[in-house]
Formats: structure tokens, C-alpha cells, sequence
């Protein structure tokens, strides 16, 4: 049932590569060496000293064990060949991944693509059907506890409980995580100020706001100052103030733990997330870091020209002349201002800039503007998850 | 910690919080008066406790099983089906708790709850002391029948609350169940059984009924041990099917 790509794109560029219906691995993109080496030799990270929890289960502080949890165990989120249904709907097809400690995942996808549910299976709350799930070094089917005890996570939609004040939903959080007296306390204290609850502290929950309820459920998986934080859809319904905090915050927190996080922002994926997995009907359709995946638009190495004048047709006929230029498309002329677009050949793309630089020289054209396309991943994101009747559509008109 | 402890910490901490959710809302003052003002209103007006000319609470816990068959499930509906409304279902079973941690806290909370209540039926006691000279242990025993009577409709509650996010179909569905095992010991159920099933069927059915185990301890005001095996054989049963549906449901 998996589309083929049949055109060749809008502008006659190389196909996305998409991947088989198996959902084979992506091409996994390693981090650097170097960065990874920085990691390891770095004293282990020191907890934040008012969150009285361990680094290490049931390990106590003692540092043989930290400097072994460190160097052991850098893929803090094992994912292999996993498949959740619910009854005919296959919600999750065949699903692998992994996620470093350092690693900021961003779970892209429609509405309906399968997050939520490889989140709850992570999460423990639904058991896979078949798979594997590992967190840290414990299977989340098999010890689902040892599992849970190193995740922090926020819910979609943030459910608490409405009937209990800020403080005390925090606190029974804290508790159920084994933190009592002063630990419990300051725990609280300190995720109150991460997620600026300040003012609503005593307040009962469903007087709330939405951005406060969200972010009381989000300090609820903070308590623990957890390794794995896996948060579903965490700037939902935010406003823009609020987004910005809570992705810095998750900028900040970043460098320790593994976090994996859904969104339909895609400027947030650019902004925070060190590597990003697109899933479209249960499956992986791509896995690579932001600046890979924009570099699939068919828009990465355009350049994008503005020129005084007022005849269009010959300035793309010349730049369609140049040895480097694959198609030209006519964007506007307004105001006495053309604006076209040369796409590369793939072999020539670094080329591209000079030759029309050098084009526009020899003709005397007066430019105003030009720039290198980076490739838009909101394009990328459409074209890869777009349903099959759309997509042959769009193929028809641009054959 | 070690991990019987942590459980038990983690079943003490469920249960604080739903019983801290009782009283943080109008709803259990409320229930509390109606279920004093029913008791009341049983013992002294149907129960004719002052024509009956006996020092004893007989009459009083007579009513229990009726009165407990609309408040047990007014109490326990929200139990499991307000977790699934609310979805925070969803953040109490990732959180490192196990299902029947959870099951556990919460059901005794609720059943804490029913014995505050219970326990605030007080002045009856302390009347029947007044005015007469009761047998206090068979009274000890009738508390204790109705506190495992109220666990009993209560597991069923919380059965049938897990099974809808709706809390009046759990209401109505535990009232219904609740009923069905009550009935099932009266003498209008048993003859019709014995006319016209097999008279040995009678054994069985009544064998099943709250109203047959019940009776010992509230009317004779005895504690035998097959009546309490029997409430905490049903709290078991229910505690455990509850379990089994919340796990259905996780799995889609
Ligand atoms: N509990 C459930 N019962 C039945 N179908 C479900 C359930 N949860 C999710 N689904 C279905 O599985 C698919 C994936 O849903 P979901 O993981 O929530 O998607 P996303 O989070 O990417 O929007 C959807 O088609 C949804 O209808
Ligand atoms: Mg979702």
C-alpha cells in the first residue's frame, strides 16, 4: 500500500527518498565523534543539588556506578520493530529508533501519524504488540517500574487532577516518586520555579488557565529531574511567550537527559531539536537532523533573485542558459521588481550562486537581493506526508 | 526503601490523595449528612427503635444493605471513570506505580471514607447505652458486618467504574449488580427459585447473597468466618476484574 514517488517533484528535482514499507531503518545520523568523546571523559553530571534523587537507581552516589551508567549506556531510548493496532487500524507499524543522552528528538507527523501512541508505548502505558522498548537498561514490558522511574512525562492534552491545588498535585506526584519531607519539598519548590508556577501555586487546577495547566503537567514530569523526558505535543496551546519559555527550557535541560517531543511547529523542530523522525501513518518516513531534512526540499540550493526591471521572460531565459541551471520559475514582478528562482543541477548545486553572480554581472542587471535557499521544511514535511490522491494530483498538474 | 515498602508507600500515597479529594469538595459533607439523616430516619421511623422496646441496634443495621445499595456507588462511581475522563488515567500508570497499587489506594480510600461515616453513626450507640443495656459486642459485630458489607458493593463499584469514563453508567451499573447479589437471598427470590428451578439451586444461589452474609453479624451479631471470607472473597473478586478491565483497556 506504500506510495511510490512517480514525479519527480515540482521542479523536476530528485525524488525525497522514501523508505520501503518494511520500515527499514533510516540512515542513522551519527554524532561526532568529538562530541560524544566530550561527553564520556566529562565528570559525570552533577544533579541539580536540590533535587534529592539519584543519577543512578538504587546506586546512591557512589561514582563507580555513575562512571559506568555514563560510559554504558548512551542510547538511553531503545526502540526496535515496533507495532501497535487497535482492532483493524494499524496505529504504529514496524517503528525503530533510538535516542542518546544529549539528543533532543522531535516526532513529526500528521494528526493521527501514530505519536501519541509510540509515546504511550514508551511511556509504558500501552503495551506494544510487538517490539521492543528499552529505557536505560531496563525493558519497559519487563520491568516496567525500574522503566518508569527514569522517565518524566508529559501527556497530550496535560491531563491533572482538577480537584487538587498546584502544590498538592505536585506534591502527590513527588511522593509517588518516592520523595518524601525535604526532598519532596524542595523537588516541588524547584520545578514551581523552572515552570514559572509561582503565582498559581495554591490555586485548584481546573481554575487554571490552559498555558498554567499545561505547564503544571509539565513540572510534574520534572520532579525527578528524570533522564528520559518524553513529552507529547508540550507547547500545545501555549501562547507565544509561553512557547518560547518552554522550549528553552527544554534547550536547557537538554544537555543531560534524552528527550523525545511531538509537535506540528516545525520552526520549533528547527529551533530545539537536535535530530527529528517524521512519521506518516504509523510508519518512518524520515529520520535525519533539521538541517538534513531541509536539505531534501526541492528549495535547498535555489538561489532566489530580485532585479530592477520589467521583463521577466529574458531574465529566466538567461539564467536557463547557464550550465548550472536545472529550471528557472517566474515569481513576481511588481513594482518594477522581478523576482525569479534557478534551481540547481544536482551535480552543480555548490556552483549555482557564482555562475548567477557572475551572470548578472555581465549583463548589468541592477539586483536588489540574492539569496541561497536553505529548503523549507514545512515543504518537506507536505510533501513527504501528503496523502496519495493529493499527492498524484499534484504530480498531474506540474507534469 | 525496600520494595514491599515502596509499595506500600506508593498504595498510602494513591489513597491520601483520593481521600484528600473527598473532602476537598462540598460532595462528601453532603453525603455524610444524608447518610446520618438516613440512618436516622430508618432506625427511629421504619425500624420503630423506640417501640421495639429492646436495647439493641438490630433495627439500625437492618437498613444497611438499602442504604448502602445508592451510597456505596454514589461514592465509589468516580473512582476509575473520572480517571478516564480526565485522562489522568493516563499519568498514574506511567507513573512508577503498578495497576493494583493503584486499585489498592484508591479502594481503601474510598472505604475509609464509608467508615468515617459509618463511624459518625456514634450517637445511636451511645443512645441504645443510654437507654438500655445492649449487647455492645453483638453491636461491635453489626459495625463490622456493615463495613464489610459497604467494601463489598464498593469493589463492585469500582468494577463497574472502570469500565466507562461515564459515571452515571457506573452507578447505575454497580447499583444493578449490587442489587442482584442482595436479592438474591431474600425469601421472595429463594421460593421462586425453588418452585421452579431445583430446589437445590436455593443453596447456591442464596450462598451468593450480601443479605445471607450479612444477616449473622447485624441480626444475630455474630462474626463467623465463612460471612467474612464471603465479603472479602467478593472485595477480591471485584478488586481483581478491576485490574483485568483497566489492563483491557490499555491494550486498545
Ligand atoms: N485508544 C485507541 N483506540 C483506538 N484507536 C486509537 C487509540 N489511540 C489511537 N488510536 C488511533 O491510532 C492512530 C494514531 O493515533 P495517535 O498516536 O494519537 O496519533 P498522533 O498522536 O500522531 O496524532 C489514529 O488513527 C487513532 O485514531
Ligand atoms: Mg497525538
Amino acid at each position: 500500500m506504500r506510495r511510490q514517488e512517480t514525479s519527480t517533484g515540482l521542479h523536476g528535482h530528485e525524488p525525497l527518498e522514501l523508505r520501503p514499507a518494511t520500515g527499514a531503518h533510516p540512515t542513522r545520523i551519527e554524532r561526532s565523534a568529538g562530541r560524544r568523546e566530550a561527553g564520556a571523559s566529562a565528570p559525570a553530571p552533577q544533579r541539580n543539588a536540590h533535587f534529592g534523587c539519584r543519577l543512578v537507581e538504587g546506586a546512591g552516589g557512589h561514582s563507580k556506578a555513575r562512571l559506568r551508567y555514563h560510559y554504558e549506556s548512551e542510547d538511553m531510548i531503545k526502540v526496535e520493530n515496533l507495532r501497535k493496532t487497535f482492532g483493524p487500524k494499524v496505529a504504529v507499524n514496524n517503528i525503530s529508533f533510538n535516542v542518546e543522552r544529549g539528543e533532543v528528538l522531535g516526532f513529526l507527523g500528521p494528526n493521527g501519524a501514530g505519536k501519541s501512541t509510540t509515546m504511550r508505548m514508551i511511556t509504558g502505558f500501552y503495551p506494544p504488540d510487538a517490539g521492543t522498548i528499552r529505557v536505560g537498561n531496563h525493558d519497559v514490558v519487563e520491568e516496567p517500574i525500574q522503566a518508569k522511574r527514569l522517565i518524566g512525562y508529559l501527556p497530550e492534552n496535560a491531563p491533572s487532577y482538577s480537584d487538587m491545588t498546584v502544590r498538592g498535585f505536585l506534591g502527590f506526584a513527588a511522593e509517588v516518586r518516592g520523595l518524601r519531607g525535604h526532598a519532596k519539598r524542595n523537588a516541588v519548590n524547584g520545578v514551581i520555579e523552572m515552570c514559572f508556577l509561582d503565582a498559581v501555586v495554591n490555586q485548584s487546577v481546573d481554575t487554571l488557565s490552559k498555558g498554567y495547566k499545561h505547564r503544571t503537567c509539565l513540572a510534574q514530569s520534572l520532579l525527578h529531574d528524570p533522564e528520559v523526558l518524553i513529552l507529547d505535543e508540550p507547547t500545545d496551546g501555549l501562547d507565544p511567550n509561553q512557547k518560547f519559555e518552554v522550549r528553552s527550557l527544554i534547550k536547557r535541560m537538554s544537555e543531560k537527559k534524552a528527550i523525545v517531543f511531538s509537535t506540528h511547529i516545525l520552526e520549533e523542530v528547527e529551533s530545539v531539536c537536535t535530530r527529528a523522525i517524521i512519521i506518516d501513518r504509523g510508519v518512518i518516513v524520515a529520520n535525519g537532523t533539521p538541517e538534513d531534512l531541509k536539505a531534501r526540499s526541492n528549495l535547498a540550493g535555489a538561489v532566489t533573485l530580485s532585479v530592477q526591471g520589467a521583463n521577466s521572460q529574458a531574465i529566466t531565459d538567461k539564467l536557463a542558459s547557464l550550465p548550472q541551471v536545472e529550471q528557472t520559475q517566474a515569481i513576481s514582478v511588481k513594482d518594477g521588481v522581478i523576482v525569479v528562482r534557478a534551481f540547481p543541477r544536482a551535480s552543480e548545486a555548490s556552483a549555482l550562486a557564482l555562475g548567477v553572480a557572475e551572470l548578472a554581472r555581465a549583463q548589468g542587471w541592477r539586483v536588489n537581493e540574492m539569496r541561497v535557499e536553505e529548503g523549507r521544511l514545512d515543504e518537506v514535511f507536505r510533501r513527504i506526508t501528503m496523502p496519495d490522491t493529493v499527492k498524484r494530483a499534484a504530480a498531474g498538474v506540474n507534469a | 526503601m525496600s520494595p514491599a515498602n515502596s509499595a506500600w508507600s506508593n498504595v498510602m500515597a494513591i489513597a491520601k490523595r483520593e481521600l484528600a479529594g473527598y473532602f476537598a469538595s462540598p460532595v462528601a459533607y453532603v453525603f455524610i449528612v444524608i447518610f446520618l439523616l438516613l440512618t436516622g430516619f430508618f432506625t427511629f421511623n421504619v425500624a420503630n427503635f423506640f417501640e421495639a422496646s429492646e436495647a439493641s441496634l438490630r433495627g439500625f443495621f437492618y437498613w444497611h444493605p438499602w442504604l448502602y445499595l445508592f451510597l456505596v456507588p454514589a461514592i465509589g462511581m468516580r473512582l476509575w471513570s473520572e480517571e478516564r475522563r480526565q485522562g489522568t488515567i493516563e499519568l498514574l500508570l506511567t507513573l512508577p506505580v503498578t495497576p493494583w497499587q493503584a486499585i489498592l489506594g484508591k479502594f481503601l480510600a474510598s472505604w475509609a471514607f464509608l467508615a468515617i461515616a459509618l463511624a459518625l453513626t456514634f450517637p445511636i450507640w451511645i443512645t441504645v447505652n443510654y437507654l438500655g443495656d445492649p449487647d455492645n459486642g453483638a453491636i461491635i459485630a453489626g459495625y463490622v458486618g456493615s463495613l464489610l458489607l459497604a467494601g463489598a458493593y464498593l469493589a463492585i463499584t469500582c468494577m463497574t467504574s472502570a469500565l466507562t469514563r461515564n459515571q452515571v453508567i457506573a452507578f447505575i451499573l454497580a447499583v444493578v449488580v449490587c442489587f442482584l447479589m442482595m436479592m438474591a437471598g431474600y425469601s421472595a427470590v429463594t421460593d421462586f427459585i425453588a418452585r421452579w428451578l431445583s430446589p437445590g439451586a436455593v443453596d447456591t444461589v442464596a450462598s451468593f447473597s450480601t443479605i445471607t452474609h450479612f444477616d449473622p453479624f447485624s441480626q444475630k451479631g455474630l462474626i463467623e468466618l465463612r460471612d467474612v471470607v464471603f465479603f472479602v472473597s467478593v472485595m477480591a473478586f471485584a478488586l481483581f476484574t478491576t485490574g483485568v478491565i483497566i489492563r483491557a483497556h490499555r491494550g486498545g
